[in-house]
């Protein structure tokens, strides 16, 4: 199971980063939303994949079975879906912006901050 | 939750049975106060003018917070508290040491400087915007990397302080704004990504998330492919600490929000990617950190010759400080590749230095660009003639960043170049002094043009100089003056901090007290 999971997970990095090395910031945004979810795979595969046994200790037992599912990775995954989730709508906010202000998508006519002629300090007075 | 059975179980395996002393929560404090204040200002967010008011007396606490712990971790040792009571490993621990405790009291003091600058420079649209709660809320993310023993949770902190820095970057929305915001906010992300990827391998490799158990077990010997783990740290934490080859998102937006955000950012933000990679590299995975160590040289001297060379040929001086800002990093990182106890000392007390000095030079800038009239340095003249006192406080904080005695970037540099000598690294040392002659070099001649250059004759009448901007200023320079002149206290509890990293003892039995710190 895990095989199969981690070919996934490889393919889902594959994407994003090639989306993420795109002039384009919508492509860009959704290689980061790819991203995020490449990632959230990754923890869960990271917990061992087992099939349908609940993390619940059974009776007379002092502990989980091994077999046992492990529920730690999915509060990971929350976590960092919340967080992956929240990113991604500010920086659509942000880019939705910048589309506006900027007239521009593409990163590299992006040049307000950084003018592509920039005066060397002077030498001398 | 007993059953209906009710088969007795002995919950002291899992859960603290002892009520937790009162000082352990100082660990929890700074982090709580933070966090709620920043959420009453947010519920204030219509009376702005009440947010100072709030805010600045909150900072205060938090210094003194700050200080109390550290006094209490430098006389008792590591402090560990843990949420809910579950005992570690499972439960999220709070752990303190020296290193800790002083890198977010610096934290603390270095905001503070910045919120009362704030009042002089944060107009009450940007206020309204949210100057405060985000502040707020940006410590709680620093103080909480800081204090926490939990590699999870330490993701979580910096996105917290992430989210929180997003907003006071494009505060006022200027296009310069957004287009810099775009860029950083990207690439940081894309850096805490790579964090949590990491986090999740570390997790699938030792199956534990608490920092004192992966150093022990990390220490144990196991043979999984740490090497390639800690490369991956070592990739996330660079971005965020602006380490060359990941470095171009510093100066492609440190020079576009506010002065007092710039400063802000200049002090606290780089700092943490530098405090995680300490931590993480130095105390959790020290074998793996001396596989590294050749790489890790390389990329501090090329983050030092980058820095400064960026710097040299840089007009503006909010872009140039960008610049001086990375190539202080590459010299804590100079410490991380030397390694020992001597070199990590070194990178620690540069870091202090650092986020109070950076701090100060920002709001130089911004106090120079008031009086001359831009950040250019072919347009700033006069420096000298329109304050004289403002000239020569300038120039104590320049010689202090090229590292010149008497000021406290001099002690730092001498422990870093014979920590690299001891270790037969020559040419680390030798591009520390190199760096540090350059950067001699860059802040002479922003001295000549600035300040001592007579003003363009259609110079703007100066206005006289606020105490927002004089008040912040004298006391980072007082810091900066005094650690230069009586540096003992300090370089002692720097060496302890470092001492502690590298046998983490101390650390490990805070957290598992029966375990008597095994290694």
């Amino acid at each position: 199971m895990e095989a199969v999971f981690a070919v996934v997970v490889g393919l889902f990095f594959s994407a994003a980063i090639y989306l993420m090395l795109s002039r384009y910031s919508i492509r860009i945004m959704l290689g980061v939303a790819i991203l995020g979810n490449a990632v959230n795979l990754l923890l869960f595969t990271a917990g061992r994949v087992t099939p349908e046994v609940p993390p619940i200790i059974q009776q007379g037992a002092s502990g989980l079975d091994n077999a046992a599912a492990n529920p730690l990775p999915q509060a990971l995954i929350l976590t960092a879906i919340v967080i992956s989730f929240s990113f991604f709508a500010f920086l659509l906010v942000l880019i939705y912006r910048a589309y506006q202000d900027l007239k521009t998508d593409n990163t590299g006519e992006m040049k307000l901050a950084e003018p592509d002629e920039r005066p060397l300090p002077p030498l001398g007075y | 939750m007993a059953g209906p059975t009710d088969t007795a179980f002995d919950l002291s395996d899992a859960l603290v049975a002892a009520p937790i002393p009162m000082a352990h929560w100082l660990v929890i404090l700074p982090v709580a106060l933070c966090i709620g204040l920043g959420a009453l200002l947010l519920m204030l967010r219509n009376r702005t003018q009440w947010h100072a008011a709030i805010a600045i007396p909150g900072l205060v606490l938090l210094v003194v917070i700050d200080a109390a712990l550290l006094y209490r971790v430098v006389s008792d040792g590591a402090v560990t508290m843990v949420m809910g009571r579950w005992l570690p490993p499972f439960g999220i621990a709070f752990s303190v040491d020296i290193f800790g405790a002083l890198m977010a009291l610096t934290a603390a003091i270095a905001a503070l400087a910045a919120s009362v600058h704030s009042l002089g420079e944060i107009t009450v649209s940007s206020r309204r915007y949210g100057f405060f709660p985000f502040l707020m809320l940006l410590l709680a993310g620093v103080s909480g990397a800081f204090l926490t023993g939990d590699v999870f949770n330490l993701y979580v902190w910096f996105e917290v302080l992430l989210i929180s820095s997003f907003g006071l970057l494009i505060l006022g929305s200027e296009p310069e704004q957004i287009d810099g915001a775009l860029k950083y906010a990207v690439l940081n992300l894309i850096a805490t990504t790579l964090f949590l990827v990491s986090v999740g391998y570390l997790y699938a490799v030792f199956g534990t998330l608490n920092m004192a158990d992966i150093a022990m077990k990390a220490r144990a010997g196991d043979s999984a492919p740490l090497m390639t783990l800690t490369g991956l740290f070592l990739l996330a934490f660079g971005m965020k600490a602006a380490a060359f080859p990941v470095n171009f998102w510093l100066p492609a937006s440190y020079h576009t929000p506010r002065i007092t955000v710039s400063a802000l950012f200049a002090g606290l933000l780089t700092k943490v990617g530098v405090y995680a990679l300490i931590r993480v590299l130095v105390m959790l995975l020290p074998v793996e950190r001396a596989g590294l160590g050749p790489l890790v040289t390389v990329i501090a001297v090329a983050t030092m010759l980058v820095g400064v060379a960026g710097a040299l040929g840089t007009n503006d001086i909010r872009r140039m400080l960008g610049y001086i800002v990375i190539s202080g990093i590459g010299t804590m990182l100079a410490g991380v590749a030397v390694g020992n106890a001597e070199g990590l000392g070194g990178a620690i007390f540069y870091a202090l230095h650092s986020m109070v000095l950076m701090t100060a030079l920002y709001l130089v800038a911004g106090q120079a660009a008031r009086l001359g009239g831009g950040f250019s340095l072919t347009v700033l003249g006069g420096l000298y003639r329109r304050s004289g006192w403002f000239a020569g406080l300038s120039l104590v904080l320049f010689f202090a960043i090229s590292g010149l005695p008497p000021f406290s970037g001099f002690w730092p540099k001498v422990l870093l170049v014979k920590a690299a000598l001891a270790t037969g690294a020559w040419w680390l040392a030798a591009t520390i002094l190199a760096t540090g002659f350059l950067t001699a070099i860059v802040f002479g001649r922003v001295f000549l043009l600035a300040y001592w250059r007579p003003a363009a004759a259609d110079a703007m009448a100066a206005e006289p100089i606020g105490w927002q901007t004089a008040l912040p200023l004298l006391g980072l320079a007082m810091l900066v003056v005094g650690f230069g002149l009586f540096p003992e206290w300090l370089l002692h509890l720097t060496q302890a901090a470092a001492a502690g990293l590298e046998q983490p003892s101390a650390y490990l039995q805070s957290v598992f007290p029966a375990a008597g710190g095994v290694q």
